[in-house]
Formats: C-alpha cells, structure tokens, sequence
C-alpha cells in the first residue's frame, strides 16, 4: 500500500511540473514564431529608400520616413508633457503628501488611469483637444492624449524610483541645513534618476505603438512633408501599418510586414534601453 | 580674520535671500501639488466627458432600450441604438482570453518562480516581456493573416473571423501581465512557508498546489483581473478579427462586435454632438465603468495581499 | 558622472534624430491643400496629389481619410480645404453647413463601381438585386437558395464609418428605384461589419462562402465578380469600366469632392486636373471609373 502511493506522487510530482513547463512553452512559443514572422517577411522591404524616403504612389511604393518621424516626434511630444508632470506628481506623493484620504483617492485615480482602454483616451483627446480646445487634428492634439495616457506611467515609475532612495540620503541633506526642496533637488532626484529614466522610455515606447488614441485623434494618411509645428498633422506607423494593410488596395505583402518591421524595432529598441538603464542602475546600487 | 561687512549687514542680506528662497520655494511647491493632483484632474475630466457627450442619447433612446435592445442601426432614419449585441460580446471575448491566459499564465508564473534555474529564468521572462511589447495592430494582423484560416477550417466554421480567434490573440496579449503579476505574487510568499512544507514531507509540487498558489491568491486573483481589464479594453485586434456583426451572440465561434470595435467602427462618420456621436460615447462610459470597476477589484485585491505579507 | 554620461547617451540618438528630421522636412512656405473624408476615395486623392505636386513644387496636399461623416463635418468646421467624399451630403448636413455659413459645392470627380465578389470556387455567377437584397437582409441564408452549393451565406459589409454602407443600405438592400423598393429595410444581424474594403476582400478570397462588395479599384485576381441583373428579365451585367461607364453595370456610386462655395485659386487649379484628361487616367490606374 506505501509503495504505491509513493509512486503516484512521485509521478503526479512529475507530470504536474512537466505540465508547468509546458506551459511555460506555450507562452513562448507565440512570442517567438511572431518576432520571426515579422522578421522574414518584412526585412525584404526593408531599404535605405524604404527608411528615408516618403510614400508615393498612395503607400504602395516608396518610403515610410513621415511615419518614422512623425513617430519619434509623438514619443517626444508625449514625454516633454508627461515625464515633468510625472515627476512632480512622484515628489509630491512621496515627500508632501500625508496619508488621508485625498491621497489614497490620487493613488487610485493613478491606477484607473493606467486601466482606461486606448479608444477612450481616443474619445477623451478628440473631445477636449481636438474639438473644445480647437487644436484640430494635430500632433499637439495627439501628443496630449497619449501623454494623458503615459501619465499613469510615469508618476508610477518617478514615485516608486523616488520612494526607493534611503532616508538616509534625505536626512542627511536636512540635517546640514538644506530645505525639503533643495534636498528633492539636489539628492534625491539625482538617485532617482535612472528609475525615472526607464520610466519615461517605456512610456515613450508604449505612446509609439498606440494605433486606437491616434485613429480617433485623427493622424493623416498622406502628408506631402514633415511637421514643421506641433499644430501640423502628422504620420504614425502603427496607423500607417493599419491603414496600408486594411485600407490601400495593391500593397505589396513585403510592405506590409517591413512597416510592422520597423515598428517592432522602434518599440523593442526603447524597451532594451529602457531594461538596460534599470540593470546597470541596479548593479551599481548593489556595489 | 576680519570680515570686510559687519555682522548685522550680512544676517540683514541672509534673512533677505532666504526670504527670496523661500518665496521661489513655494512657488516650485505649489507646481508640485498640482501636478499631484493632476490625475485626479484627467480621470474626472474622462468621466465628465463620457458623461456629457453620452448622457444625452437617453434623451433619444431610454436607457432600458439602450442597455438591452438588440438593434444597432446609427445611420438609419430613424436611428436605434441598442447595445446588447457589444458588451455580450466583450464578455465573450474575455472570457475565451481570460480561459486560455489564466491557466496557461499562472503554471507559467508558477514553474519560474518555483522550479526553473536562475539561468532559465532570467532567459525566459525577457521573451515574455517582448511578447507585451508587440503593438495590438500587429498582433490584429498575425490574427488575420494566419490564426483566422487556421480557426475556419478547424472548427468548421463559416468563416473564422469569430469571438473565438479575437479571444486566442487577447490571452496572448493578456499573458505577459499576469505572469508578472502572478510571479511576483509567488515570489512575496515566505520562504518559511516552503520550508515549512517541505519539513513536513510534501514533494514540490504539492508545495506548490496546497502552499504558495493559496498564498499568492490574491495576487493571482489581481493579475487575473489586470488581465481581464486589459482584453476589455483592447480594441485594434478586435477591430481586424472578431468579425463585425450585430448579432447577440451565443457561442464564441460566431463573429461579433465587441464594445471597443463598435466605438472605433462609429467615429469616423458620427459628425460632433449628432445622435451616433453622442450613442458612441455613451458605450464608451459603459466601457469605462466596466473596467473601472475592475480595477478598482483588482487594487483592493492587491492591498490585501500586500498587508498579509507584511511585517 | 555615470548617470550624467548615461542620460547624453539616450539623448545624442534622439537630438541627432530630431536635427535628421529638420534638415530632411526641407524648407517651409508655399501653399498648401487639405483634403480629408472618405477613406475610399483617398487612393484616388494620394495619386492626384502626388502627380500635382511633382508638377507644383511649392503646394503641399494633405490627406487624411478617416470617414466621409468626418470629412463633411471638416467642411462644415473650416478644417478642411476639400471633404472627399463617397456619399452624398445629407440634407440635414447641409442645414448645419449653412448654419456655419459655409456653402457645400458638390464636384463629381469619378465613379466607382461596386463590384459584388465571391470565391473562385463559388458555381454561382450571377445575382438579382432582389436576392442580393435578400442576402444582405438574411432572408437567404444558404447558396443552394441561388443556385449554388449547399453552404451558408456568408454576407460581408462596410461598417458605418464607410460611405459605402450607407449607399449599398439604399441602392441594394432597400433596392432603390425597383417596384420592390421598401425604405425599412436593414443590413440582418448575421452580416459581418468589417472596418476596411480589404479585409473584406481578404476574406472573401479565403472564404469559399464569403460574398462582398468592393469598389472596383480593390478587387483582385484572388476573387471572382458576379454578375448584376436589375430584374430577373434583364441580362447579367460584369462590373467594369465600360459598363459602368455606359450605364449598364446597375451599382454604380459617384465619388465627389465637396468645396466650400465654389473653388478659386489652387483649389481650383487642382481640381481642374483632377477633372483634366490627364488626371481622369489616372482614375483608371487606381481602378475608379473615370468620368465620362
């Protein structure tokens, strides 16, 4: 009798982690066969005249630069308004705020901000930026509403990287006589900084990838130049992928996977930088 | 040493450029607490909005009729609006995301965080990040390109544009967050606990199943909800796969229109303040509410957790 | 002194990036032309843009194609130098335009025939309007009731946001000008609202039981265009250039260019070409009906 139930739970112990890992398997098997399906289908489009040239013949042929810049200027947009804001907002939860019930009600407004799905910021920038405060259709309105949605991001990641640096650090500073201010200025930020940093590049790489917010907001199909203002409309990838693969009759299939291409490059790029900024932060601290 | 200024000029001077800082200090202090304030500021003013622009459709169609009529026709003259067919299948497509990511996502958190080598897991959980990193137009175009046919001719169906091939792609994109979530759930359980078990005999994955799962529970039921927030609101997949009809549905293999598809599918025609504007809006409060209320679920779940391990 | 080299690190790429960018947008000023509204006519614009501008340095054209509604709704603002449009204004957006004191001025710029497809392998070949009708009401839900094989009827359309949708609704479904015209009808509830003409067209020609209706200009070889009788007594029409031209091909839709009031300067040195010799070939390449 003792034998045999040793043996059933070595074996259920068995197959039970057999069933963990290939689970494990399962989640990394999508990963992979997507990155090398983007990979191979797209890097035939990939050209020095796909990269800097603009798209003629309605996105058939030619370039995609407008999209590229117009999204590195969404990101960019997006950051100078969120990432200031993000950080104050951290200093204040961490250094001013007391623990009542207006601060556990900023706390949760963080966290809903980070659940609302993207076509409601889409609603939210379209009716407050584009319509009531008369931006139109441009990359001001657009860079606002995904930094409304980066904002959650950002004061996250600034509160939590602020919260890490030791008393110590801050007592020190108060006790050779600097204000609250000037030690949040001149010690703890300055700690600070590399989790604030990969904060903001991860936000920054989120804004890129959004199609929803900008489909509402309204990014242009075709634009014959660069934005020269942020009052201008603009390209986007995510929206450029969307509209040659759903909208443009005769797109070539390489096309298609070369812009998904370059978007997958362009987001995973900042995550790494991002992941790098944090590991090298981490290993220093640790010295 | 002589100072070349008298004693008295010098504290004047000193009391006068603190004076100085301090003004400038407040100043600064004063961006400060508004910029804490400044989410507060964002989540009313998308509740205020949703609410004005929306609201007004009551006044053309009862709220029971919006809420549970079945027929959606914002173009016709005259135009209903009931939005049944939208959030019947949202429940859809999350519960299909939610049945496939839950299990699969908590025995992957479980086998990282329990039984995989260092080595492995520091390998694995970047591959699983990338995967959170594939924007959702991509992943509404692997869907369409190469699941959709797949789910056709496998289930026999019309046509594989369905609820069911929407809800493969949202567990994928669901996956990497609650794995996070649920790893570190794991991981917050005590060593004590392990050892404890492993004191008494059990095997590792008895430990496992009847000590850390249990104890992790409420951070696993978070990322749970996290997940189920995230396939909620997800729209650009659905858009491109889960197929576009205004049916209620009653099966996952039929093609639908979950609520966020609906919004995207209206707004390029409904002109500012017209009746299709308005009835768009007032699904996107719905939406709003629907997944406020999990997330305001999920943060309560998470505090729990936090104050059980806390020493 | 790590951090601070750190942070110039991520910053040069992205100043360098910027100062690409800046130097590549090349030089600002001449004039410039808005068009936005319906994304089926956008192809059309892009190419007649395109072609304008390498004739006239020193315009710019901007094209947005985000749905006619919006496109009109631009007009009406003051958005928008053109609203490109594949369907016609509604009395009641006229009405509004007026209110705003702009004055909606209709230019017709091409056809497009919308062509009904299957899938190769569909024995059907032919419709009425009557059954098309039928089919996109879900009165017929099988194609042995048309004469093909015994499966389900897959019935494909255009989501609000396209023109088309509303056009099909009245010309097909409510059969617009026959004696079975009946203005209550509606799309069924088992018909696929799917948010672009390509995906549309994608899934027809993977799907064996999938029936659509694309413009002209987005059908591919990968699909098969059915014939179109008015009524069982006439003859069943392809769609194509010629026919739609001629006027035999029975869904055919005008494709316009909405101006406020009627165009002077650029706007209408553009629209000239468009409606010029040289621009109406154009019309065929992107696969629109030319005017005749």
């Amino acid at each position: 009798m003792r034998r045999k139930i040793r043996v059933s739970r070595k074996l259920s112990q068995r197959i039970a982690l057999g069933i963990l890992i290939l689970a494990t398997i399962l989640v990394i098997i999508p990963v992979l066969f997507i990155i090398i399906q983007i990979i191979v289908n797209g890097s035939g489009a990939i050209s020095w005249e796909f990269l800097t040239q603009p798209p003629s013949d309605a996105g058939r042929a030619g370039g995609i630069l407008p999209a590229i810049i117009g999204t590195l200027y969404l990101m960019l947009g997006t950051i100078i308004i969120a990432l200031p804001i993000g950080v104050l907002a951290g200093i204040y939860l961490t250094e001013y705020a007391r623990d009542n019930w207006l601060t556990r009600l900023i706390n949760m407004a963080i966290m809903n901000l980070a659940g609302v799905p993207s076509i409601i910021y889409g609603l939210f920038g379209l009716g407050v930026f584009v319509l009531a405060m008369n931006f139109g259709m441009s990359l001001l309105a657009a860079s606002l509403t995904l930094a409304c949605q980066a904002l959650a991001m950002t004061i996250t990641t600034s509160r939590e990287a602020i919260l890490a640096v030791p008393r110590d650090y801050r007592e020190a500073s108060l006790a050779i006589g600097a204000t609250k201010l000037q030690t949040v200025r001149h010690v703890v930020l300055p700690q600070a900084r590399p989790g604030i940093i990969t904060g903001a590049v991860l936000a920054m790489s989120r804004a890129a990838g959004e199609t929803a917010p900008i489909l509402v907001v309204g990014a242009a199909f075709l634009l014959p130049g660069l934005p020269q203002s942020p009052f201008d409309q603009f390209m986007a990838l995510p929206y450029h992928l969307y509209t040659v693969a759903a909208h443009v009759p005769g797109v070539p299939e390489a096309t298609m996977w070369g812009v998904a291409l370059v978007l997958m490059v362009v987001v995973l790029s900042f995550n790494i930088v991002a992941t790098v900024i944090r590991l090298r932060a981490r290993r220093r601290r640790s010295t | 040493m002589e100072h070349s200024t008298s004693p008295t000029a010098a504290q004047v001077l000193g009391k006068n450029l603190r004076r100085r800082w301090r003004v400038r200090e407040k100043f600064i202090e004063g961006w400060i607490l508004l910029a804490g304030f400044l989410a507060i500021v964002v989540l009313l003013g998308i509740v205020i909005l949703l609410f004005k622009e929306g609201v007004p459709v009551f006044l053309h169609t009862p709220p029971w009729e919006f809420f549970f009529g079945t027929k959606w026709y914002p173009v016709s003259e005259p135009p209903t609006f009931g939005i049944a067919p939208f959030y019947v299948a949202t429940f859809w497509v999350t519960l299909v995301s939610t049945a496939i990511a839950v299990p699969v996502g908590v025995a992957c958190a479980a086998y990282l965080s329990e039984v995989a080598p260092p080595k492995i897991r520091e390998t694995v959980k970047p591959i699983i990040e990338l995967l959170a990193g594939v924007p959702s137009i991509v992943m509404g175009f692997i869907g369409l390109m190469l699941l959709s046919p797949l789910i056709q001719s496998m289930f026999n169906l019309p046509t594989g544009l369905t609820g069911l091939t929407a809800g493969i792609m949202l567990s994928l994109m669901s996956l990497p967050i609650i794995v996070s979530v649920s790893e570190d759930a794991l991981r917050a359980v005590p060593n004590e606990y392990r050892e404890a078990s492993y004191a008494l005999g059990a095997t590792k994955w008895e430990t496992i199943k009847h000590v850390c799962i249990p104890s992790a529970l409420s951070g696993i039921t978070a990322a749970i909800m996290l997940g189920v927030g995230r396939a909620i609101g997800e729209t650009m997949t659905v858009l491109m796969v889960a197929g576009g009809a205004l049916a209620v549905p009653v099966s996952p293999t039929e093609p639908m229109m979950p609520m966020t598809a609906a919004i995207a599918s209206g707004i390029g025609n409904a002109v500012q303040g017209g009746l299709q504007y308005q009835a768009l809006f007032a699904i996107g409060l719905t939406l709003f509410i629907m997944t406020f209320t999990v997330n305001v679920i999920a943060d309560r779940v998470l505090e729990r957790q936090k104050r059980k391990f806390a020493r | 002194m790590g951090t601070r080299m750190k942070k110039s690190l991520v910053l040069l790429p992205v100043i360098a990036l910027l100062m690409m960018a800046i130097v590549l947008a090349g030089c600002a000023g001449g004039t410039s032309i808005n068009i936005t509204g319906s994304n089926t006519v956008t192809p059309l614009s892009s190419v007649w843009a395109e072609d304008y501008m390498d004739a006239n340095p020193d315009v710019s054209i901007a094209i947005s194609g985000p749905g006619s509604g919006v496109g009109i709704a631009a007009l009406i603002a003051g958005t928008t130098d053109i609203c490109q449009a594949s369907r016609k204004i509604k009395d009641s957006e006229i009405d509004q335009a007026h209110d705003k004191g702009v004055n909606p001025y209709e230019i017709q710029v091409a056809t497009d025939a919308l062509s009904v497809v299957v899938h190769p392998d569909n024995p059907v070949s032919e419709l009425t309007i009557e059954q098309l009708s039928a089919i996109y009401t879900n009165r017929l839900t099988n194609w042995r009731e048309v004469g093909g094989d015994d499966a389900p009827i897959v019935a494909i359309a255009r989501d609000t946001n396209s023109g088309t949708h509303v056009f099909f609704k009245e010309e097909v479904v409510q059969m617009d000008g026959l004696p079975t015209e009946d203005t209550s009808l509606e799309y069924g509830n088992q018909v696929l609202f799917l948010p672009s003409t390509k995906e549309g067209v994608n899934e027809v020609a993977k799907n064996v039981n999938a029936i659509f209706y694309p413009g002209l200009g987005y059908v591919t070889d990968d699909v098969k265009p059915l014939g179109i009788k008015r009524t069982d007594e006439d003859t069943a029409v392809l769609p194509s250039v010629e026919t739609a031209l001629d006027g035999t091909y029975p869904i055919a839709r005008p494709l316009l260019y909405y101006t406020d009031g009627v165009p002077t300067g650029v706007l209408k040195d553009y629209i000239d070409y468009c409606l010029s010799a040289e621009g109406q070939e154009k019309v065929t390449e992107v696969g629109y009906v030319p005017l005749p």
